[in-house]
């Protein structure tokens, strides 16, 4: 067996950081290597590396043994490498034809465009490796789980045969993300090697052959997947114990502190998004709201939080009908928000850390006299909440935009969670966070509920959901699916919910 | 002072004086090199036109600064006799410089404090304008009055109708989401068109010129030194607003929502803060603070308006607004670089024959250079370093 795919002591140093340190990978042919590592690990910079977006300090790459220069995306195509982005690089308004061909356009006498040939070539893929995608449909009208198969036809229509699949299955349901490892599946039996990039240690021992696991720009340990466990890989990826389980007593839910009835709302492009959602949050438990990204989960939060104005329905907050949803209406009367772009909403990150961590509450006592900010006291909560929630910063003064993610989502929580509330919701808590991270931010939320206050936690991650909620709900084109009992909830049975079937039907097979 | 185990950030511990300082030393290092820039650059342009560029600019410095030898002689002679016109006569250059800055720097924070928002302040050229007219008809219309009371009457005048007309651009974005750059150059216009109609008709002085009357000496910005020297209190009212404007946007929760809301709308939103009232209070406050630099410039200076009054201080302090990075401390800076450039610009055509417009050509230069840092770094290969970077102004679309 040879190896298809050699880097060699790759060091890349940034401008007070060490990346990626002397750090060796070795890909063999028509085999999955699994790269593991938190955010920040350096596994994005030395995937850059590979594919020619950074040169590295350091380091060697050979392919098929040869050592090679990667200097642009264009050499490592021609070396046969080819990435599929977290992010997909693709046009909505055009097809898949256009999409695949854009940058290499064949043409028919020279000036005019050959796509017959383009969309027969992508048939043959599809065929080929069973991706089932139409040529001429557009990207816009294309589930995520079939744009994803798009990037993967633009990366063989360029011929690759190492594929580098950046975080493949954060975007995808549990139905997809099996129909996404057949496809990898067959892409290896037809001599594909892959580069597998995740945080997800379970997807790690689903697919990989070889485990290689980053910590820090260093390469940890390379581990065989039939000895490795969840736990085993965690403590490699963070360097300590980490509890993969939320630790929680059962809860003890009391009286109804949110009430959603009969609630709509358009998006900004003014489509319904929500149509008639109801439920209700107890003090005292946490409700989760599962579903794939784009159901109307994002407009309802922000519904809830006055960020978009409610079409029809009603909010009711301990009993009390919100009538005016404006966010400052709805914040002072006790709700909390963890964003789900913390750096749209939660955060200004060009603001320094004392500044964010009283965004909500700059102009009441303590942290202003009528019109005048007290300085002194805005940097001593600063210093406490820092201290109290172990965000990890230099100092209070540095700006927000210089943290982890992991620490901004820490200074958002310390925030929300330092002024009296009643509810907190909580969207997408811990995306993009490393484990050590999500740990900490779930325990915190646990915390929360079990000092009384009703929690609504919305997440497309359905471990999270799972290990965080007394009662879920599922969400699937703005509506809410069905309303199950976590104990009793299986994740088969979610993530049928979740692509739209209804709940009687579950029930029955 | 905190754990810093993450790779992302130096272990080191550093004090909020240091940080400070770092980020002060930052915030000066590319403006200060695109000034020395752009005068080195203007000075290959000097010597293409056939002049000597070190003789210009000696030219450029006595017109602005004074010859320090006249300094000293008119001291001299003021000790030993009492006789101060030499001495008038030798600071007469700076503090015309002094008094061209003046403007500058109400226009230029008129301009960083719209940036401030995220908001593009265009207008400043017409408020100016308006300001001007306001100032002016307070100054020569009401009679009878103590100074302590006309003044203030004048200035607020001033301040007023420059306020009103930044607004409406500003209540034009709130309600209708009308962009503000096309609302304010509109403004313009319409100020330009409205000050032709005034000075021709219901403004105009006896006489043929289209001027307006001389505002009465009760109204007049209290000078410091006799005439020539215009030198006047307009410019320490600059410095106090300047120094107002900094509290304002730093230290009360008013600015600190400005801040938010030009950082980072959305965020603001979240918050609870109502954007479109910041974008009314901010663009009269802009408005108001370009009115202040027509009303100092004729309060102070001319005392009354004519036609094509304005030297385009409003669309340079674009440039100084830029220059000082939305500061006011920057601004300050700025406005006064603007200030002592155009101050020697005379002497240094007259006394070198290089064309006034050199002037223009530095000053755009270093436009350009403030406008994309990256020339910069990459003629002194700086390394560009994270730090605050404030939204000047969001495209179209938002």
């Amino acid at each position: 067996m040879t190896n298809v795919l050699e880097l060699k002591g790759i060091t890349k140093r940034f401008p007070g950081v060490l990346a990626n340190d002397k750090i060796d990978i070795t890909l063999r042919e028509g085999k999955i290597l699994a790269l593991l590592g938190e955010n920040g690990a350096g596994k994005t910079t030395l995937m850059n590396i590979l594919y020619g977006l950074y040169k590295p300090d350091e380091g060697s790459i050979s392919v098929r043994g040869q050592e090679v220069d990667i200097h642009s995306p264009n050499d490592a195509i021609l070396q046969g490498i080819g990435m599929v982005h977290q992010h997909f690089m693709l046009v909505p308004v055009m097809t898949v034809t256009e999409n695949v061909m854009l940058g290499i356009e064949p043409t028919k006498n020279g000036i005019f465009l050959d796509k017959e040939k383009v969309a027969n070539r992508i048939r043959e893929i599809s065929d080929q490796y069973g991706l089932e995608v139409d040529p001429n449909a557009y990207i816009k009208d294309l589930p995520v789980g079939i744009q994803q198969r798009v990037e993967i036809i633009k990366v063989l229509y360029r011929q690759a045969n190492i594929l580098i699949l950046d975080e493949p299955t954060a975007v995808l349901t549990p139905q997809e993300v099996e129909g996404l490892f057949k496809i990898i599946d067959t892409l290896i039996k037809s001599g594909k090697s892959i580069i597998f990039i995740t945080h997800k240690l379970k997807e790690v021992l689903a697919v990989a052959d070889d485990i290689t696991v980053l910590r820090l720009g260093k390469v940890v340990g390379s581990i065989d997947p039939k000895e490795a466990t969840s736990k085993k890989l965690a403590v490699m990826m963070v360097g300590r114990d980490v509890n993969l389980v939320v630790d929680k007593k059962p809860a003890s839910p009391a009286e109804p502190v949110l009430v959603v009835e009969n609630l709509y709302v358009r998006d900004e492009r003014q489509n319904l998004t929500v149509q008639g959602v109801s439920f209700d949050v107890r003090k005292g438990e946490v409700l989760g709201i599962a579903g794939v990204q784009g159901n109307g989960q994002t407009e309802l939060v922000y519904a809830l939080t006055g960020l978009l104005p409610l079409e029809e329905g009603t909010i009711r907050l301990l009993n009390e009908p919100i009538l005016r949803t404006t966010p400052r209406n709805i914040l002072e009367r006790g709700v909390a928000h963890i964003p789900e772009d913390r750096q749209r909403h939660g955060l200004i990150l060009s603001f320094p850390i004392h500044d964010n961590l009283m965004l909500c509450t700059y102009y009441k006592k303590p942290f202003a006299n009528g019109v005048s900010l007290q300085e002194k006291i805005i940097y001593s909560n600063a210093e406490d909440l820092v201290e109290q929630f172990d965000v990890r910063t230099p100092n209070i003064y540095v700006n927000a935009g210089t943290l982890s993610g992991g620490n901004q989502q820490k200074v958002i929580v310390a925030r929300e969670f330092s002024r009296p509330i009643e509810v907190l919701i909580a969207s997408q808590p811990t995306r993009g966070l490393d484990v050590g991270s999500i740990e900490y931010i779930h325990k915190q939320i646990i915390k929360k509920r079990d000092e009384g206050t009703g929690v609504l936690v919305v997440s497309s991650e359905l471990d999270e959901i799972l290990s965080l909620s007394d009662r879920i709900a599922v969400m699937y084109k703005g509506q809410i699916m069905g309303i199950l009992e976590a104990k009793t909830a299986t994740k088969e049975q979610l993530g049928l919910l979740m692509a739209g079937v209804h709940l009687a039907e579950t029930t029955q097979s | 002072m905190k754990k810093t185990d993450t790779p992302s950030q130096p272990p080191e511990t550093r004090t909020a004086r240091e940080n400070q300082r770092d980020s002060i030393w930052q915030a000066l290092l590319v403006p200060v090199l695109a000034v020395v820039t752009g005068l080195l650059l203007g000075g290959v342009v000097i010597l293409a036109s056939g002049a000597n560029p070190l003789e210009a600019y000696g030219a450029l410095f006595t017109g602005s600064f004074g010859k320090p030898a006249n300094l000293i002689a008119g001291l001299g002679i003021l000790f030993s006799t009492g006789e101060n016109a030499a001495l008038i006569k030798a600071i007469y250059p700076f503090t015309e410089s002094l008094v061209i800055a003046t403007p500058y720097i109400f226009a230029g924070l008129s301009v960083a404090i719209g940036f401030r928002c995220g908001l593009f302040n265009i207008g400043a050229e017409g408020q100016f304008f308006i300001g001007a007219l306001c100032s002016a008809f307070v100054g020569y219309s009401l009679k009878g009055l103590p100074m302590i009371v006309h003044l203030p009457l004048a200035i607020m005048g001033g301040a007023l109708g420059g306020a009103l007309w930044g607004m409406i651009p500003g209540y034009l974005k709130a309600r209708f989401g009308a962009h503000e750059v096309v609302n304010t150059i509109m403004m313009n216009w319409i100020a330009f068109r409205l000050s032709d109609w005034l000075l021709s008709g219901p403004m105009k002085a006896s006489g043929f010129r289209p001027v307006t009357p001389n505002v009465l000496a009760t109204a007049e910005l209290p000078r410091f030194f006799s005439a020539p020297l215009r030198f006047n209190l307009g410019f320490f009212i600059a410095l106090l607003a300047a120094y107002l404007v900094y509290w304002f946007l730093f230290k009360t929760t008013l600015g600190f929502e400005i801040r938010a809301v030009g950082a980072n709308p959305d965020a603001a939103k979240y918050a609870g803060m109502n954007i479109i009232r910041n974008f009314v209070l901010v663009m009269a406050l802009a408005g108001a603070l370009a009115g202040l630099a027509g009303t100092a410039q004729v309060l102070g200076v001319d005392h009354w308006v004519g036609q094509g009054f304005s030297a385009g201080y409003g669309f340079d302090a674009i440039a100084i607004a830029l220059l000082g990075k939305s500061h006011p401390a920057g601004v300050v800076m700025a406005a006064l670089l603007f200030g002592f450039l155009r101050g020697g610009a005379t002497n240094m055509q007259s006394m070198a024959g290089i064309p006034i417009d050199i002037i223009s050509i530095i000053q755009g230069l270093v436009i350009v250079f403030i406008a994309a840092p990256g020339i910069i770094r990459w003629i002194y290969r700086i390394r560009a370093i994270k730090t605050e970077t404030t939204v000047l102004t969001r495209g179209w679309g938002s």
